[in-house]
């Protein structure tokens, strides 16, 4: 059967598709503000963090992803009062938060009575899996944070460049910071249905930072990107769906393959240009 | 600019330290409205840690500052700052329009704040007060140091401040830009008060006229007169001050008998 007509046949594989759209689009707008303001590894630490909610919630019986939600929450706002404070280096705290999240997680599972549950899915993500739930949450999360992103664009684009002169000038780092962190985790922790926490990391990163190769606008690099983690997206349910392999595993190594490939194409295009042809596109 | 219209930075008893180091220890600073400023010292002698510290960027342990007689929270919003270019990512998708149109963002955060006609006008008008107007529309990184810095000067101008700090600002850039800045800074010193943190003795003995050596304490605070004893006092050891017009960038950790690793 092809894919189409499974699509048009399966509610599952619908629910996977427009979750998978929604978290390209999300993860490109995360994404582009994580690459450019170098926090890809305080998001990693953030989204291991949530594992602890996950196993929280299979300890207590509530949803676990609420638990993921609430440690990832959590993790953000900590990691960024520390951070903020100076207390610590940055790479200390996030090593310190995302081991104690994978931590608390296997101690909640493993306190558990009985045969403990399948944490794959939390873990590599299977989108195949995704409901109804799932597909709101996702085009909630998605619709805040493209609100919040557009309506301080401009602030946006102050801070990233250079906070330091935006908090001299009055505008709210501290606010931002936190706000940034908080849309991270949340963003992180609804991605997590499609690669899982330990792959949503390449999801943040390669269509932001193969978008950074191909145009200069702040705004443009969103887009790009998530036309490009679309494309990822797709391809690698595509992929899955053909050879019936792990998704999120599929769409994690055909963002970061793709990835290379831009960068190299890009390499060769400026070689051959006599390096001209960054400054060309960028104009 | 030149005659003296009170007190545009006040600082006194300032101490600062990271962890156990101590950066700024009890020091006293006057700037007069109208001051053209030159601040020096080793690295590590606390020239940056002085310019965060007014800008109410650091924490400090002790001491009182005061812009313009107003408190620090206030004052600071009187204050443009011009950071060292090599702090940036020349990668960062914007473009120099842009750069400069942040220095007009107002305070807080405004929903859906976009840049009025008059304000890209105005940007405009500021890139070619600094002379690369043309080069509005181009990416940050299609710049040398000298545009770049420029640039940043012409960000801080949109913020119309009372008082300007500047971090090194030639310290990555060609002999002619360098020129071009100082002589921008000297044209623009008819309207603000200056504060210019820099290795570059060839601006101090030519351009400013004050200075101060800072060496986690104030060393010396007066004309820019420089003798050996203070530089030497300064930087702990004897250093070469003809500048030969390329600006000494001297170590705070010396090193062997023979004098300082300038």
């Amino acid at each position: 059967m092809l894919m189409l007509e499974a699509v048009l046949q399966y509610r599952f594989l619908q629910y996977a598709i427009a979750t998978g759209i929604l978290a390209s689009v999300l993860g490109a707008v995360i994404g582009v503000i994580v690459v450019e303001k170098r926090l890809v590894m305080m998001s990693g630490g953030i989204t291991h963090t949530a594992y602890g909610g996950v196993g929280l919630g299979y300890l207590a019986g509530f949803e676990p992803m609420i638990g993921a939600f609430a440690f990832a929450i959590a993790a953000a706002l900590g990691m960024g009062y520390i951070k903020r404070k100076g207390t610590f280096k940055s790479d200390v705290i996030i090593g310190l938060f995302w081991s104690l999240g994978m931590a608390l997680g296997v101690l909640f599972i493993s306190m558990m009575k009985g045969y403990p549950p399948d944490l794959s899915s939390y873990l590599f993500g299977n989108i195949l899996s995704v409901g109804l739930t799932d597909f709101t949450i996702m085009a909630l999360v998605t619709a805040v944070v493209l609100l919040i992103v557009v309506i301080f664009f401009n602030y946006w684009k102050a801070y990233l460049f250079d906070d330091k002169f935006a908090e001299i000038r009055g505008i709210s780092v501290p606010v931002m910071d936190y706000l940034i962190f908080v849309m991270i985790a949340v963003s992180a922790v609804a991605m997590i249905r499609v690669t899982g926490i330990i792959l949503v990391i390449a999801l943040l990163t390669a269509p932001a930072a193969a978008a950074s190769l191909l145009t200069a606008g702040l705004g443009k690099r969103m887009v790009i990107a998530g036309i490009l983690g679309t494309f990822f997206t797709m391809g690698g349910l595509w992929v899955s769906y053909m050879l019936d392999i792990s998704t999120g595993a599929s769409i994690v190594i055909l963002a970061v393959i793709s990835y290379f490939l831009i960068w190299s194409a890009v390499r060769i295009l400026a070689v051959n240009a006599g390096g001209r042809v960054r400054n060309k596109w960028m104009s | 600019m030149n005659e003296s219209r009170g007190t545009a930075i006040h600082v006194s008893g300032l101490t600062v330290a990271y962890g156990n180091n101590l950066a700024l220890d009890n020091v006293r600073l006057d700037v007069e409205i109208g001051d053209y400023m030159g601040i020096i010292g080793p690295n590590g002698g606390g020239k940056s840690t002085l310019l965060k510290a007014v800008m109410g960027l650091t924490d400090i342990m002790a001491g009182e500052i005061t812009i313009m007689g107003k408190s620090l929270r206030e004052g600071r919003k009187l204050i443009g700052y011009v950071p060292q270019s090599a702090e940036f990512d020349r990668n960062f998708p914007i473009d120099v329009l842009e750069v400069v149109l942040t220095g007009m963002l107002p305070k807080g955060l405004k929903p859906f704040r976009r840049y009025s006609e008059e304000e890209i006008r105005q940007a405009h008008d500021l890139l070619g007060s600094v002379g690369i107007e043309h080069l509005a529309r181009n990416h940050i990184s299609a710049l040398s140091g000298g545009e770049f810095q420029k640039m940043l000067i012409a960000r801080a101008l949109a913020a119309k401040p009372k008082i300007l700090l500047l971090d090194e600002p030639t310290a990555s850039v060609d002999a002619s830009s360098r020129a071009q800045i100082y002589d921008l800074l000297d044209e623009l010193n008819k309207e603000v008060t200056i504060i210019l943190v820099t290795h570059d003795l060839l601006a101090i003995s030519s351009r400013v006229r004050r200075l101060a050596c800072l060496n986690n304490r104030l060393i010396y605070h007066g004309e820019p007169e420089l003798n050996e004893d203070v530089v030497t006092n300064l930087y702990g050891c004897p250093v070469d001050l003809i500048a030969h017009g390329v600006p000494h960038r001297v170590l705070k950790e010396h090193g062997g008998e023979d004098g300082c690793s300038c």
